[in-house]
């Protein structure tokens, strides 16, 4: 499709501006964390951008460990649809 | 003063069973029964009781406690939203259940004893099994028998909870309970089983997503909060509980996280959001309670708005899984705003409903120097904004474009969305009308630079995490495995082999019994009785006329002489 007649959310040179804003905000999110003092209950939580990096790790981490999980657990959609054969189709004559 | 002489529970679920006479009155009372419930359930002084004897116990049909309250206010205002988004596309079937469904839920909340308790909490299994069924598909109907087994069992155990209970005790009332005995335990699983708690909670994500775009929304509400609510009054600092909040948070964004089915990501985030309630029982400070009651409530709100979303976009379009959907924001605009603000207030953005309720849980964890419950919360903070805040939007509304334009949602649906997300956004700025009807006096301020600056950092970083790693979390056409294997898969195969061995065991004895009966005949034919009168002919008849005969004539000599 041409670049002009997509939406503007999705032309190349927009989203290169969305990212740029999004790491800007980032940074001035771990920049306002300097004028702050954190409630220290733990005695980490007032280092620079704790938060921060502290989000990103463990939702690496997760997203990481699900990838994982997933290589046992995961089966194709039709895995159970084979269920109703077993068992009720002696029943299944006998409905209505 | 005024007199609350009716149950408003009773009055949703007796309202529901009327749906079915008309069009037009069904049409009213969707509007009529939740206001006129709210207006009970408000009008009542406060500790109003009533009494009712029965079988030698004192029931409490209605008690109005204020956590109660205000669980019923919200499944009455979730009657009424529910209502208008299933306004014209809903079933009769559908609504009727899904209103004896919120009324049964409204009873337990005001229910004052054990036993007007349990039955309301089995009328809501029998009306939430309905609402699956009014999807009327085949699919439907096998995971609504699935969830139907699932909440007999654990109705059951809440019985034999309760039964011994009340030996033990004497007592029937509904109030904090000490894990003492078996009983109390039974009690306790009974409830967690409906909390959606391991091993048992693959029933969310296997029932719920079948239902229809509406049925859905009710069910998302009901079950898992009320189970919240009985824990809360009945097991306020039981420690087992944190535990259980802290793996069901966890299970819930893993499993999430693997999920293709739009619907099944928000039915896993379910667990997970009912996790942190769990665990915010678990650390029974004032605080900790505060905020597992403002974040049921706030739960069932933007829960109920994102599955909205998620409803209309499987009305408009019929599919519902991320690796057939995309790029729906440009015919679906308000959908995907409104389902954008539902995942902002789940994700507990600043200004929205979720950052003002769950924050309170943290806090407490916080106060109380539990450190690696304080850093898994953080964490699973995070990671709500990963499997559900940015995912929903992200692999429904933006992604890549499947080409589809669908229209617009019909209009009753918009207006049920754009009411819960008033009410998102409304609830995170001026929390001030919450905290006023929580159980506790709040002492809790949520705006503060230092919490919000965290809570930006802390889901923004989260928020990046979620685009660096996204081509880890490519769409795949599976399903994960879950507990339900061992009765979907195992048992199945276990009891087809298990029918074999019965069958063949009774083939056996009957090759037996026949062989058995076959030599008795032939002895009996060789031997010189066979050969008298009554014995020759086969048909029994003659046989039984003739004692017959000889009986009557054994009656009238007795009469005779």
């Amino acid at each position: 499709m041409n670049e002009q007649r997509k939406h503007w959310l999705l032309r190349t040179e927009n989203i290169r501006k969305l990212w740029m804003l999004f790491i800007a905000i980032l940074i001035a999110t771990v920049v306002a964390g300097l004028f702050v003092h954190q409630h220290e209950a733990f005695g980490i939580e007032d280092s620079l951008g704790f938060y921060a990096w502290y989000g990103f790790i463990t939702c690496v981490g997760m997203v990481i460990f699900a990838k994982l999980l997933g290589l046992f657990l995961k089966r194709p959609e039709t895995y159970y649809d084979t269920e109703s054969d077993m068992g009720s189709n002696t029943d299944e004559a006998h409905h209505d | 003063m005024t007199e609350l002489l009716f149950p408003p529970g009773l009055l949703l679920v007796l309202g529901g069973l009327l749906m079915p006479l008309g069009m037009k009155i069904r049409n009213g009372l969707i509007f009529i029964l939740p206001v006129l419930c709210l207006v009970l359930i408000w009008s009542a002084p406060a500790d109003y009781i009533v009494t009712f004897p029965f079988l030698g116990f004192e029931l409490e049909p209605i008690k109005i406690t204020s956590t109660g309250q205000m669980f019923a206010t919200v499944f009455s205002l979730m009657a009424l939203v529910g209502g208008i988004f299933a306004y014209k596309q809903a079933s009769t079937l559908e609504l009727s259940a899904a209103f004896v469904y919120a009324g049964s839920a409204i009873g337990v909340t005001l229910s004052g004893d054990l036993i007007t308790l349990f039955i309301f909490w089995e009328i809501m299994a029998i009306g939430s099994t309905l609402v699956i069924w009014a999807a009327r598909h085949d699919a439907a109907y096998r995971a609504s028998i699935r969830y139907l087994m699932i909440h007999l069992f654990g109705g059951l155990l809440l019985m034999a909870g309760i039964a011994g209970h009340v030996v033990e005790t004497g007592s029937i009332r509904f109030e904090a309970l000490s894990l003492e005995s078996i009983s109390q335990y039974l009690i306790l699983a009974g409830f967690l089983i409906n909390a959606g708690a391991p091993p048992l909670s693959a029933w969310i994500a296997d029932a719920y997503p079948e239902a229809s775009p509406s049925g859905t929304v009710f069910l998302s509400a009901f079950t898992t909060k009320t189970a919240v609510f009985t824990l809360l009054v009945a097991f306020p600092g039981a420690w087992l509980l944190i535990p259980i909040g802290i793996y069901m948070i966890f299970y819930g964004i893993i499993y999430a996280l693997l999920e293709n089915d739009m619907r099944r990501i928000l039915a896993y985030s379910i667990i997970n959001q009912v996790g942190f309630m769990v665990t915010g029982i678990g650390l029974g400070t004032e605080m900790a309670l505060n905020g597992a009651a403002a974040h049921a409530f706030a739960h069932i709100i933007y829960k109920a708005l994102l599955l909205m979303s998620a409803g209309a976009v499987l009305y408009q379009t019929g599919k519902r899984r991320c690796t057939d959907l995309g790029g729906l924001f440009q015919t679906m605009p308000w959908t995907a705003l409104l389902g954008i603000i539902g995942a902002l207030a789940i994700s507990s953005f600043p200004f929205t409903s979720g950052f003002i309720s769950k924050s309170m849980i943290a806090q407490s964890a916080a106060d109380q120097q539990l450190i690696f419950i304080w850093f898994a919360l953080a964490a699973a903070s995070a990671g709500v904004f990963l499997h559900a805040g940015i995912k929903f939007p992200w692999f429904v509304f933006f992604q890549k474009d499947s080409g589809m334009r669908p229209a617009e949602a019909p209009p009753n649906m918009l207006l049920a969305m754009t009411v819960f997300a008033a009410l998102c956004v409304g609830l995170g700025v001026y929390p001030d009308p919450l905290y006023a009807i929580l159980p506790f006096a709040v002492i809790y301020e949520p705006y503060t630079a230092a919490h919000l600056v965290a809570q930006f950092q802390l889901l923004l970083f989260a928020g990046l995490a979620f685009f660096v790693m996204l081509p880890m979390m490519k769409r795949t056409l599976t399903i994960s495995l879950d507990f339900d294997w061992f009765y979907r898969k195992v048992l199945p195969a276990t009891g087809h082999t298990g029918l074999t061995v019965i069958n063949g065991f009774a083939a056996c004895l009957q090759g037996m019994s026949q062989r058995c009966i076959n030599s008795c005949k032939s002895a009996f034919k060789s031997s010189r009785l066979s050969h008298y009168h009554l014995s020759e002919s086969w048909p029994t008849g003659s046989m039984v006329l003739w004692i017959g005969v000889m009986l009557g004539g054994y009656l009238v000599m007795n009469a005779w002489f």
